[in-house]
């Protein structure tokens, strides 16, 4: 564990112990308010555990590990995902070539090779995938082929593997924005910090959005897209994860006060519109869910749906600021 | 059959491919027979659909579980042969020999073993065939209902393990693959009748799926 600085260490311990908190008020909360059913709530919490639990043991065996989850959650993100839209049978060879590419992009990230990483699945799969699918030579619904099969690995893979990339980042010596007074006395690395921080904020930014949604929410935001999305639980949702990042930024990451609060805002509207668009996708493939792998939760795409536009973009803010 | 090989295979590759590489959305897991003598009739789309339904039929009821399988694909090559029935602990019928041989059905096989408790996977359609594309059933299901009334005859739609591996393909590409189970079909009825409820229950659980273009 000795890339994890005793500050990021202490993190993940309020992790565990506000999951435990939140655990029992569910569990006191089923047992007082029994007229109402709170089941899904239950299965939310269970899945939370299964989540936080596998991702910390990855997080805090190694990087390596850390991105060997990562790899693992797209691979299952981009199976869901072409289960889910209809592909052509004549195409079962580049969608074997679409899977390969997840191993290959996670190595990349390993690897710090960034030129490689950030052009790999944009512009290297970009021209192998229809080039491919011509060469079979089947051209009826080439476009809708080739575009969804590119979309799906921007969306599950390209997308996710900024969060892998950002576990082994580096900082520069003359970083654009003010640094964290407290970073830098017990570790060195920048990079477990600073997921940690993207994962804690996507996921809360979800869960308070859940949360004011559900007690105060009136008129939804998206009502064609997501009828769930109200102005409360956006407008509550979003504050509250800036306050937390803004408050828990300096003290396990490399972010400074200002940069944590940039940073929070980015990921709250970011992880609103992955959601959102996520929701727009299902709606049209006319299903509920993208799986049943967390129960309360759906799929893996389900879960990780803010995380697809918080992923990147935080990742580009923090190499903007501080690479 | 080779009881411990046959576990190990299951347990150390079947599962984890089933599990990680493929992954199982199973519908109404519980309506599936607990213990034999029980026949679950299914769609055929791929090899892997007998794997499937073993694994979630669980390795506490793998050693009672038979997959009827054609005698002249799996008993012509000697290692295809052995795996076959040591290992997936097939029941082999021979597609081309439909007569009455020595006064015995040629689906006789398949009762003795539902005398002996087994769970016996059946695919009346008879063959892979098309990916994904129902052929027409044979009527031998109907036949296995009629001698034996009181054994339960589950109808299970399997849906995208024909994209997974089909017929003369050898590269795996992964897909979750769909298993929804239906009520238990009606056994005292005649031929005609019971083949009628289960084409129709096979397209009412078949008309669960979403969209799905195919071209």
């Amino acid at each position: 564990m000795t890339h994890l600085g005793s500050e990021v260490r202490i993190a993940l311990l309020a992790i565990f112990v506000a999951l435990f908190v939140t655990t029992i008020g569910v569990f006191a909360a089923s047992r007082l308010l029994a007229q109402h059913d709170l089941s899904d709530l239950r299965h939310r919490v269970r899945s939370w555990w299964i989540i936080v639990g596998v991702f910390s043991l990855a997080f805090a065996w190694s990087t390596s590990a850390t991105i060997g989850f990562l790899c693992f959650v797209s691979f299952l993100a981009l199976k869901e995902f072409l289960s889910m839209t209809p592909t052509r049978r004549a195409d079962r060879r580049v969608l074997f070539y679409a899977y390969l590419a997840v191993p290959v992009q996670y190595s990349l990230a390993a690897a710090e090779w960034y030129g490689m990483f950030i052009m790999y699945i944009p512009v290297l799969m970009f021209i192998l995938i229809p080039t491919r699918m011509w060469m079979i030579g089947h051209t009826d619904g080439f476009l809708r082929a080739a575009g969804s099969l590119h979309w799906a690995l921007m969306i599950t893979v390209f997308s996710l593997s900024h969060a892998a990339y950002l576990t082994v980042f580096q900082p520069g010596t003359e970083p654009r924005l003010a640094t964290s007074q407290l970073f830098g006395q017990t570790s060195t690395e920048a990079g477990p910090g600073l997921l940690l921080f993207l994962m804690l904020i996507t996921a809360a930014n979800d869960i308070f959005q859940y949360a004011w949604g559900k007690s105060l929410g009136r008129h939804p935001i998206a009502p064609t897209v997501s009828p769930r999305k109200t102005d409360a639980g956006l407008i509550g949702g979003m504050a509250s994860a800036v306050v937390l990042a803004t408050i828990v930024g300096p003290a396990f990451t490399i972010l400074g006060t200002a940069a944590s609060f940039v940073a929070g805002l980015l990921i709250a509207v970011a992880g609103v519109a992955g959601d959102l668009c996520i929701s727009a996708l299902k709606r049209d493939l006319k299903i509920d869910n993208f799986g049943a792998t967390l129960p309360g939760h759906g799929g893996v795409l389900d879960r990780a749906d803010s995380l697809v536009f918080t992923a990147p973009l935080f990742f580009h803010f923090v190499r903007y600021g501080f690479g | 059959m080779n009881h411990f090989l046959r576990y190990l295979f299951f347990a150390l590759i079947v599962r984890p491919l089933m599990m990680v590489v493929l992954g199982t959305n199973v519908r109404r897991r519980e309506w599936l027979p607990e213990h034999g003598p029980a026949i679950i009739v299914a769609n055929h789309n791929s090899h892997l659909d007998a794997f499937a339904l073993m694994n979630i039929l669980g390795l506490h009821r793998l050693r009672h579980v038979r997959s009827v399988a054609a005698a002249d694909y799996f008993m012509t090559r000697p290692l295809r042969r052995w795996f076959a029935t040591r290992i997936v602990g097939i029941i082999p019928i021979d597609r081309n020999r439909v007569r009455r041989e020595d006064g015995k059905h040629p689906l006789q096989p398949v009762s003795d073993a539902l005398h002996e408790q087994c769970i016996i996977l059946l695919f009346p359609e008879g063959t892979r065939g098309e990916p994904e594309k129902m052929e027409a059933f044979q009527s031998g299901i109907a036949h296995l209902a009629k001698l034996h009334p009181d054994v339960p005859i589950v109808p299970v739609f399997m849906h995208g393990l024909g994209k997974a591996l089909p017929k003369g393909e050898s590269i795996l590409v992964p897909f979750f693959c769909d298993v929804f189970v239906g009520k238990p079909l009606p056994s005292k009825v005649d031929k005609k009748e019971f083949m009628k409820a289960l084409n129709d229950s096979m397209l009412q659980l078949a008309s669960e799926l979403p969209q799905q273009s195919w071209a």
